[in-house]
């Protein structure tokens, strides 16, 4: 099968309110989410992307248009055959959703339960996917007993104990501190490569969109206003809001010695300008800056920096202050050769 | 106090514990499954059903804020037609149970919503039936709640059967009132109380006990 794994075709969600217009959560989303890819849903909260994602296995319905799931419309699809749709469709979630009540081995085996499958069969299915997450020590214990990233690990094997062709997780990584995110995107990445599985995350990250996705969808008041292969996306950013995401995504900071005397406007001829200057591909290893004073005359102070790499490319974020008098023109120069920037402040 | 009272004391407590057992259980039974559904019927819930949510919760209401000696002596018919006589031990387990019932209902109810909402969205989301995710997430999750409910359930029910003298129940409670109050003995009355005080705390003791081992919410810290 060569076409996508999922596909949505003119969706929009609306919920209907009392004595009101409509609230709608989702607006005419056309989107194909590649075969074996993990693809990113990036977007603030409240922007559309958890209803999104919950279209696939029909927790939430379309009011309009089709969402495709391995070539059936889950929209249309019957009790029935939707149970049987979300069986081949795994899920993991921001709170990981374990029963206190049962113990690792037992959270496990509940999808399996409710497939009605064989004790006999069970049993040897659980310790493969126990084993397949690490946490063959962990068997007997109970969820309380256990740390967050274990407890993601516990849902990952859940959502794979059905043989899943499909995988959506919901803000996953979102409770986890930053060593134990990396571990979860590492195993998610492990079972994207292992198993052929298709991903479909939405998060609010972008780290997490540029640690493992090879795609991405923009979402933005239930529209989306940008997708493509991540790279792509990163490189050429079309949308304010993309823009605002990557700037974030370095995690470059402004010195404190500099932030205690950012202002919203220049004051006197001798302001400076506080700029982050994102730089992506190729563009990152062009000493752009340098040439915007030896041709431009304009002196450049760089306050703080790191260059990181999406997929193999490079990709990185500095933090400079300029004259505010030549603001506008050095910001035309740097975006004309590809560059993004974003006036954070002035100074002096 | 004569050595004669024991022998009556004794078959009072007898009979008050089967008063007791016998409508926590018919009350369980009746209750549990309504229970269940009064939790899982409100528009846009697992069974959802808001129309009989609604009447069933009336009826509930207005069961429960009967008072029980009222409740007692208006379904005396339907006792006897149930039972077969208005008058006993076993008749009094029919006004027991219909007091039983509507109680153990709403404190099922109440442990069942204390389940995570993430839990049963989970469960959707493996592809389970209603009644997959009653059974297998609800009422498991449920279960120390549930416990500690149905013990709140029995001791009132100790304390309710003392009321069914009323209607020729007997048991501890009559007892208490037949001997200690009206033949003026009070070495009866003090040994009702102290009686139903140890079976009061026993019920507790054990309904926590049992509660605590079901509970695998806390980590637990003894025995490794």
């Amino acid at each position: 099968m060569t076409g996508p794994a999922i596909s949505f075709q003119g969706v929009t969600r609306r919920y209907p309110q009392k004595g009101g217009s409509d609230v709608v959560a989702l607006h005419d989303i056309w989107l194909d989410v590649p075969q074996g890819a993990i693809t990113g849903i990036i977007g603030r909260s409240g922007a559309g992307k958890s209803t999104l994602l919950r279209m696939v296995n029909g927790l939430e319905r379309p009011s309009a248009g089709k969402v495709i799931v391995n070539e059936r419309d889950v929209g249309a699809a019957s009790d029935a055959s939707l149970r049987r749709i979300r069986r081949e469709v795994g899920m993991i979630f921001q709170h990981f959703n374990l029963l206190a009540s049962r113990t690792v081995a037992e959270n496990i085996a509940l999808p399996l339960e409710i497939a009605g499958e064989d004790r006999a069969k069970i049993a040897p299915r659980v310790t493969e996917l126990i084993e397949r997450v690490g946490l063959t020590a962990q068997a007997g214990r109970y969820p309380a007993e256990l740390s967050g990233g274990q407890k993601q690990r516990v849902g990952i094997a859940r959502a794979l104990a059905t043989g899943p062709r499909v995988l959506l997780s919901d803000e996953a990584t979102s409770a986890l501190d930053p060593d134990t995110t990396r571990q979860v995107l590492e195993l998610l990445q492990r079972i994207n490569r292992e198993l052929g599985l298709t991903i479909l995350l939405i998060t609010h990250e972008m780290a997490v969109v540029r640690d493992i996705c090879s795609h991405v969808a923009v979402i933005e008041g239930g529209r989306i206003v940008e997708a493509g292969e991540t790279y792509a996306v990163f490189s050429k950013p079309a949308h304010p809001t993309t823009r605002s995401f990557l700037t974030g995504v370095t995690g470059v900071a402004v010195p404190q010695f500099v932030a205690g005397q950012m202002r919203d406007a220049p004051q006197g001829p001798e302001a400076e300008a506080v700029v982050q200057v994102t730089f992506i591909g190729s563009h990152a290893t062009d000493p752009m800056l340098a040439r915007l004073t030896s041709e431009r005359g304009v002196s450049v102070n760089i306050l703080a920096g790191a260059i990181e790499e999406i997929g193999t490319r490079p990709f990185g974020s500095l933090i400079v202050a300029l004259p505010a008098q030549r603001l506008e023109e050095s910001r035309r120069f740097l975006e004309e050769h590809g560059l993004l920037t974003e006036v954070l402040g002035y100074v002096g | 106090m004569s050595a004669n009272l024991i022998p009556i004391l004794w078959q009072a407590t007898l009979q008050t514990l089967y008063m007791v057992a016998m409508s926590t259980l018919l009350g369980t039974l009746i209750g549990g499954p309504l229970g269940v559904f009064l939790a899982t019927s409100r528009r846009g819930e697992l069974l959802s059903a808001p129309w009989l949510n609604t009447v069933l919760g009336l009826v509930v209401n207005a069961a429960r804020s009967t008072p029980f000696i009222i409740l007692v002596v208006a379904i005396i018919p339907f006792t006897r037609l149930i039972a077969g006589t208005s008058i006993g031990t076993t008749a009094a387990i029919v006004p027991l149970t219909i007091a039983a019932a509507p109680f153990i209902a709403r404190l099922i109810e109440t442990a069942i919503r204390e389940v995570d909402a993430g839990l049963i969205e989970a469960a959707r989301a493996m592809g389970a039936t209603p009644m997959q995710i009653v059974r297998k997430v609800l009422i498991s999750e449920a279960m120390p709640g549930i416990i500690l409910g149905l013990t709140l359930a029995v001791v009132s029910l100790i304390g309710y059967s003392a009321m069914v003298g009323a209607v020729g129940g007997e048991g501890l409670g009559d007892l208490g009132i037949r001997y200690g109050y009206q033949r003026f003995m009070p070495e009866v009355m003090l040994a009702v109380v102290v009686i139903l005080i140890v079976l009061v705390q026993l019920v507790q003791s054990a309904g926590e006990w049992i509660a605590a081992r079901f509970d695998k919410r806390a980590p637990r810290n003894r025995g490794r």
